[in-house]
């Protein structure tokens, strides 16, 4: 029981600390000499690292509050988990908790599907992913299923 | 201690007089434009001594990437003088109030060539020290969203709906439980009515 319980925390937050990661980092597009998005692109020239303020298009700053949101309810998420576990009768469901961090990946897919299709307006052809885009995936399908396992979940003594 | 005030006071009476004789200009630091449009270019001054007859105001240009300054307005002894042979012959108009220490311009159907920075140099006869300040114009094709508009209203609008459902929710729940309070008050209120009539009729 205790295992289960430490369990759920421990995905819940590994999903959360994904989500920071994906979002302070500033890595979502990188090449060889620059990484860029989705606060500061920062180019290495000439030995030195200098780096500007992103790009202030609608759909970037869409995607960063779009990610802001999602650590905001996966926050919330956790947080309403911790006051059901003592407030909730003996049978219930963690209802609250697990549509709060459903709602968060589903913020986080829209955050990475909009980036997805729209970063070829401002990316140069020659970048790639970064990592902080890919960490933004996979805090997707973790933060889904843990919210999933929150809905199914019943609360025993 | 009296002494020391003395002196201490001596030295600000000193000082004070020195920076009161500074003019302190203020214009905006950066102003955006659409391609186009009009723009007024705003500068006042702070001086310690009364508005002078022979106030001036004087703007001059420096386009983006050049070293070279061109004077393009003059206010002084009650006329204002605008350019009328340089970039910005028929496009500058004088809309400031000398009186009122307000030395601004307006320029009109801005072009890209305007990107530039422009200075205005205010004097305030006996009051004449003071730095020139300088606002740079950006036109823009189209006006950029500033960084980070976009995100906090898609946050804030997010973050009051999720307020606004759960005051509504709490309210449902209030005004549902005040209701069904209600009507277990009357009836308990007739069961005690209807118990206290029986027992009269039993005596």
């Amino acid at each position: 029981m205790l295992l289960l319980l430490l369990g759920i925390i421990l995905l819940h937050v590994a999903a959360l600390v994904l989500l920071f990661v994906s979002t302070i980092v500033s890595v979502w597009t990188s090449s060889e000499t620059s990484t860029s998005d989705l606060w500061i692109n920062c180019t290495s020239a000439n030995g030195g690292y200098h780096c500007d303020p992103a790009s202030t298009g609608e759909w970037i700053q869409a995607v960063q509050a779009l990610m802001i949101l999602s650590i905001i309810f996966s926050c919330l998420s956790l947080l309403l988990f911790f006051i059901q576990l003592f407030t909730l009768q003996k049978g219930g469901r963690f209802f609250l908790t697990g549509t709060f961090q459903i709602l968060a990946s589903l913020f986080v897919m829209s955050g990475a599907i909009i980036y997805t299709v729209m970063s070829p307006d401002w990316v140069p052809e020659v970048s790639a992913f970064g990592y902080s885009y890919i960490l933004a995936w996979v805090a997707f399908p973790l933060a889904l299923i843990s919210g999933l396992i929150y809905v199914i979940l019943r609360k025993r003594e | 201690m009296l002494t020391f005030l003395a002196l201490a006071s001596v030295v600000l009476l000193g000082i004070v007089p020195e920076q009161s004789q500074a003019i302190v200009i203020y214009t905006g630091w950066e102003r955006h434009a659409l391609i186009g449009s009009d723009i007024r270019l705003s500068c006042s001054f702070f001086s310690w001594r009364w508005t002078s007859e022979d106030v001036t105001f004087s703007w001059t240009y420096r386009p983006d990437g050049s070293r070279d300054s061109i004077s393009i307005f003059h206010y002084t002894g009650g006329v204002a003088y605008v350019d009328n042979k340089g970039p910005f012959r028929d496009r500058l108009e004088f809309v400031g109030n000398p009186g009122r220490r307000d030395g601004s311009i307006l320029l009109k159907n801005l072009d890209f060539n305007d990107n530039g920075t422009f200075t205005c140099d205010a004097k305030n006869p006996p009051d004449i020290v003071g730095r020139p300040s300088s606002v740079r114009l950006l036109v823009f094709e189209k006006v950029p969203i500033q960084a980070g508009v976009i995100t906090g209203a898609i946050i804030g609008v997010v973050l009051g709906l999720l307020v606004l459902i759960v005051v509504i929710y709490y309210l449902m729940r209030f005004l549902v439980a005040r209701r069904v309070f209600s009507l277990s008050v009357s009836k308990h209120g007739k069961k005690k009515k209807e118990g206290s009539q029986q027992r009269q009729i039993k005596v």
